[in-house]
């Protein structure tokens, strides 16, 4: 990469995390390999993108602008990321599926209150095709990645991935991560 | 419980049922008849469905709409404090009269021709009801007063908020009765809820299937590995199954055996069917599980449906209720709406976050719930003549002190049976 311009989140914001292209392209490349992880069905690799101190929800768009905190799925360590991952690998019954995820541009967005200086914010949509066992395919989610990263030490982590999905509606279950 | 009302139209032919409760053929999960004939007789009849949580509804003017089976309705907090719930269908041509999920509106308007209702669902507003210069307009003999949505009637259990067209039906403790009311009271009495996050499932299945599921406790720990794989049940549990009289609302329950008996009897138990082996897996994070004791009791969970499509849960600190509506034969709508209360401390909140894992589309043990209906549905496709086998248990839909049993699941059809007038010989 050459130049060294730096991108913002929108003018006004008032919130200094900026992050250079280079840093821009990084998140993106981790982001690609995230949807593949999930995708190739490598999930025992899905915890590695997050950061050690780390929060992970899948909640709905109506849910996350009324502010109620629940999630379909709801972790605050990275044990519980983990877990997630022994549970589909040892104990939850599901029909066998796979995903597509097709992701936006990363889009660097407002910190908030709270957030620690180096730690910057992108927003990233998604749009997830679930393809059964028997080979029908439909849309099963999409909506934005609210995203906060660690740069500090090799390749991007997740300190917060906020995943909030359009619909209200999940179709029979949400097995595997988004 | 309830008999048909004379004014229904009579049942469409059909093929016979089976006797006793111990057989259920796969054409009631199947048929559009009998999904109108449900409409009609359950969800429009002589019983009360869950609408919506009265929390839901604090200041005058909130609304919400909801449903009533298939019929959209809204439920509103009037200018006087008092709930009123109504139609959600304009009186003139039939339109939706609220279109948000939630709002506030002391009047709501119509799209379609700007007629106006009052918060409280009267006909406040006809647009050029006197016509424009003389001409037009409405005859003289239209009254705005003969043209309300049609009412609901309502009840209010313990901040549950419940509804139904008859003005035939028992009032609801009745209809519940004590056990159940008090199971309802044990969970939600005295505090005040505060929903934590809406969520909706759709399933692949006939509603009554999942119906069948939630009041199936004999599946629970063989369908549901999360807790066995992880060995999460250390403890040796006591529990039970209450059925209610007429059979149609059901409780399971299961508390801490604080008895000193030998917990490894019940492992024994499951490694004797061979329903799982000795894993060894652990939780690489089991504060999921650090909970506190929800009231007071032990009690650490706590199924409870009513008839016919309503379920209130207590698993550990993870507290909801769920709206089951049918979406045709073979399609259900499930609104989950998970619970916190005011009086919980901030740890508290936490825990109930963390442990709203366990259920939903996505939970750790409910997840399996989403998919085994549909299994069903698609298994019995070309199975109309052949019928399900409920004999766990015995024959009977009585309260049992084992959940190895059907018996909730028998009580379902008994009400079922009874309430759309399909055995004469069942009542309920």
């Amino acid at each position: 990469m050459s130049g060294t311009g730096t991108h913002t989140a929108g003018p006004g914001t008032g919130f200094e995390a900026k992050l250079s292209r280079e840093q821009l392209w990084r998140v993106a490349m981790v982001q690609a390999e995230y949807a593949r992880c999930i995708d190739a069905d490598e999930l025992e690799r899905w915890p590695d993108f997050f950061a050690e101190q780390c929060f992970y929800t899948v909640t709905t768009a109506v849910n996350h602008r009324e502010g109620l905190a629940a999630g379909l799925i709801w972790a605050d360590t990275k044990g519980m990321i983990n877990d997630r991952v022994s549970a589909l690998r040892e104990a939850n019954i599901y029909e066998r599926h796979s995903y597509r995820h097709v992701l936006g541009q990363p889009l660097p967005s407002a910190g908030q209150p709270g957030d620690p200086p180096d730690q910057p914010r992108t927003e990233t949509s998604f749009l997830v095709v679930r393809i059964m066992r028997d080979g029908s395919t439909d849309v099963f989610a999409s909506g934005r990645y609210l995203d906060r990263w660690t740069l500090a030490d090799g390749p991007p982590k997740l300190a917060e991935r906020v995943v909030v999905c359009d619909s209200s509606r999940i179709d029979t279950l949400l097995a595997l991560p988004l | 419980m309830t008999t048909t009302a004379p004014q229904q139209p009579p049942l469409p032919e059909l093929p016979g049922w089976p006797d006793g409760l111990t057989r259920v053929p796969y054409w009631i999960f199947q048929r559009d008849d009998v999904y109108a004939a449900e409409q009609q007789r359950l969800f429009r009849g002589p019983h009360w469905n869950y609408l919506c949580l009265e929390a839901e509804l604090a200041e005058p003017g909130q609304f919400r709409t909801s449903w009533l089976g298939d019929t959209p309705v809204i439920v509103s907090r009037g200018r006087d404090g008092e709930l009123y719930a109504f139609e959600n269908r304009c009186a003139h041509r039939g339109a939706l009269i609220a279109l948000e999920d939630r709002g506030c509106a002391m009047e709501f308007t119509c799209v379609y021709h700007a007629w106006t209702y009052s918060v409280e669902g009267e006909l406040t507003g006809v647009a050029f009801k006197d016509g424009i210069n003389g001409k037009g307009g409405m005859p003289e003999s239209f009254r705005m007063a003969e043209h309300w949505p049609r009412k609901l009637r309502l009840a209010v259990l313990h901040g549950l908020v419940f509804g139904s067209f008859d003005n035939d039906v028992p009032d609801l403790e009745e209809y519940f009765g004590e056990e159940i009311t008090d199971r309802i009271e044990r969970v939600l009495g005295g505090r005040t809820p505060v929903v934590l996050g809406r969520f909706t499932q759709m399933l692949p299945n006939n509603w009554k299937l999942y119906v069948e599921n939630v009041k199936d406790s004999y599946h629970a720990s063989i369908l549901h590995l999360f807790f066995t794989t992880f060995e999460l049940n250390k403890l040796n549990m006591r529990g039970g199954i209450i059925v209610s009289p007429g059979g149609g609302h059901h409780v399971s329950y299961s508390a801490i055996d604080r008895s000193g008996s030998d917990p490894s009897a019940e492992n024994r138990g499951y490694a004797d069917q061979k329903i799982r082996s000795e894993s060894g897996y652990r939780l690489a994070d089991p504060s999921l599980l650090d909970g506190f004791d929800e009231c007071g009791d032990d009690t650490t969970l706590q199924i409870l449906s009513t008839f016919p499509a309503f379920v209130l849960q207590q698993i550990q600190n993870s507290v909801a209720v769920r709206q089951i509506l049918p979406r045709g034969p073979g399609r259900t709508e499930l609104n989950w709406t998970l619970l916190g209360f005011e009086e919980d401390t901030p740890e508290q909140r936490r825990v109930r976050l963390k442990q709203a894992n366990l259920v939903g589309s996505a939970g750790y043990i409910s997840m399996e719930d989403g998919c085994v209906g549909g299994f069903v549905q698609r298994g019995v496709a070309g199975a109309a003549d052949q019928a399900a086998v409920l004999r766990m248990g015995g024959e009977s839909a009585e309260s049992s002190e084992s959940r190895v049993t059907e018996a909730s699941v028998r009580g379902f059809w008994q009400a079922y049976l009874a309430a759309m007038g399909m055995r004469s010989d069942v009542s309920a």
